[in-house]
């Protein structure tokens, strides 16, 4: 199979509120990503639109957005797995072009989330579980990652302070992130002072602090084969290694509630398709959709041993000058999280790290990078690795 | 000429149901004289909860009705401080999964149940519930 690299990038400010379309927020994404590139709309010649269904009232939003970034007559497409659809999309521009049935391809991410009220949105998300047996009584996503915090707090010993931590993190480099929703400072007292928004009760034991708010917002990521890469591009970033995995929609499928196989897997099939570890990693960008989601993921990708994400956090080794720099752009805890955009942001920080223009955030001259991108609660695991060769 | 009529037992399940067709719709009748019921593959043994009505170890279509019956181990929970639409008035409310071993079974907490009595591991039996408007959902209760 052929190498396939990413040529340009290109994200919106993620907002509480965008005041457009989503046509038009797709714009704002696509022209950064094909100036970064820099191509024109007649150089793609196919377009993946990533996005969940149910926040819009638009069908098939791959037809209008194309239209709207000039796309026609190009073929254009519509990929969803939750919040981790623009991975999906990324998986499928890398086939698309390494089976050379395209050169180019517009893997495009949104979701404007605030066409509906932040209950409505919890009873869609909720919807993205099993909706016969399990969504009757009332499921939220914060209450089953909820359920994985209890279980992994009574496995490993992981604290409330530990959950905490994670978010301390995040905002510590949010603050630095002009793209983030969420850019004030964050400290444990917040936690445990009852008069603090962050240590408002969620649902157990989940706390305000934990969890990351909806956002509106895009992403774009512009994939050429290797052939197109290297004529177009100064510095492409090549796509080593691409995993992903689906497990149990039902949590009685699942054999356990301290982990998600599904990350597990996909991390497996990316490691060995790119022939690395998880040593060899310099920089990370991880589903932190909660706190604990964070902690789970330092297990699932072997930056920590089972139940050793406590340590990884509280040693502060994931912070930007640490063995294995997280989420430092703030991660999904600051940035918000733009269902379909989530995934293109986060394989956007790791392809400006890899090419050294992160800023302010950047890390010392990293050569791999890596995105966990997780949609629904662990149904989807998808795991892409990055390098500069 | 006598339309037949559409079996839309399912919308009494839970608080709010989300579908009210499935081809294990008998799994309402059960609720309704009090027993919570897995579905159990006649031909490769295989057992199910939820219940489903085709195995897919074996494609067979064939399944009996069993009683979920003795104690599951809680395996995690969860209380929630808000809800999603449809959901406020049963607030404050727990989800939560028992795993009886061969099957899991994912329901909520008794409500009556002190928080600081539920521990991850204790044994906990499942029963049926009538909501206060009148919908059916199963509850755990300390064994």
């Amino acid at each position: 199979m052929g190498k396939a690299a990413i040529i340009g990038v290109g994200q919106s400010m993620f907002v509480r509120k965008y005041p457009g379309s989503i046509r038009e927020l797709a714009f704002e994404g696509f022209k950064e990503a094909i100036t970064d590139a820099g191509i024109t709309a007649r150089e793609i010649d196919a377009s993946v639109l990533c996005s969940a269904p149910e926040y819009d009232k638009q069908r098939s939003p791959s037809a209008v957005v194309a239209e709207y970034l000039g796309l026609n007559p190009q073929p254009t497409f519509y990929v969803e797995s939750l919040c981790s659809s623009s991975s999906t999309g990324l998986k499928l521009a890398y086939s698309m072009v390494a089976s050379g049935l395209h050169d180019v391809v517009a893997v495009i991410g949104l979701q404007k989330m605030s066409e509906i009220t932040s209950a409505e949105s919890q009873e869609r998300m909720g919807r993205g579980a099993d909706i016969q047996w399990e969504s009757p009584f009332g499921t939220m996503m914060p209450a089953y990652y909820a359920m994985h915090a209890q279980a992994h707090m009574d496995k490993y010993g992981t604290t409330l302070a530990d959950l905490a931590a994670v978010r301390v993190k995040a905002a510590t480099y949010g603050q630095i992130n002009d793209r983030a929703v969420f850019r004030k400072p964050v400290t444990a007292d917040m936690f445990t002072d009852p008069e603090n928004m962050m240590s408002g009760p969620v649902s157990t034991p989940l706390r305000v602090g934990d969890c990351c708010a909806n956002a509106d917002g895009a992403s774009c990521l512009i994939v050429a084969n290797a052939e197109m890469a290297r004529s177009l591009s100064k510095q492409p970033v090549w796509i080593l290694g691409v995993g992903a995995a689906s497990a149990s929609v039902n949590l009685t499928g699942r054999d356990r509630l301290y982990g998600l196989k599904a990350a597990a897997q996909a991390a497996r099939q990316a490691y060995a398709m790119a022939g690395v570890g998880p040593k060899d990693i310099d920089v990370a960008e991880v589903h932190d959709c909660f706190t604990i989601a964070e902690l789970l993921a330092y297990e699932a990708l072997g930056f920590a041993e089972p139940g050793g994400a406590k340590e990884l956090i509280q040693s502060k080794e994931t912070y930007k000058e640490g063995s294995i720099p997280v989420n430092v752009d703030g991660g999904l805890l600051s940035k918000g999280h733009p269902i379909g955009a989530t995934g293109g942001s986060q394989v956007r920080t790791i392809v400006l790290q890899l090419r050294g223009e992160a800023g302010e955030m950047q890390v010392k001259d990293p050569q791999i990078g890596l995105v966990h991108n997780i949609g629904g609660v662990g149904i989807y695991g998808n795991v892409t690795i990055l390098g500069n060769a | 000429m006598s339309k037949k009529k559409e079996d839309v037992r399912f919308g009494k399940f839970g608080t709010v149901s989300f579908t009210k067709t499935t081809r294990v719709n008998d799994f309402i009748d059960h609720l309704e004289n009090g027993n919570i019921m897995y579905t159990h593959c006649s031909n490769c043994g295989a057992d199910f909860f939820p219940p489903r009505a085709d195995c897919a170890g074996c494609l067979s279509s064939e399944m009996a009705w069993r009683e979920v019956s003795g104690t599951g181990k809680l395996v995690s929970y969860s209380q929630l401080k808000y809800a999603p639409v449809g959901f406020d008035a049963d607030l404050p409310y727990s989800i939560a999964l028992l795993d009886y071993g061969n099957y899991q079974v994912f329901g909520r907490l008794d409500s009556d149940l002190d928080l600081d009595e539920v521990k991850i591991g204790m044994p906990m039996t499942t029963v049926v519930n009538e909501l206060p408007n009148g919908q059916l959902n199963y509850i755990f209760k300390k064994a």
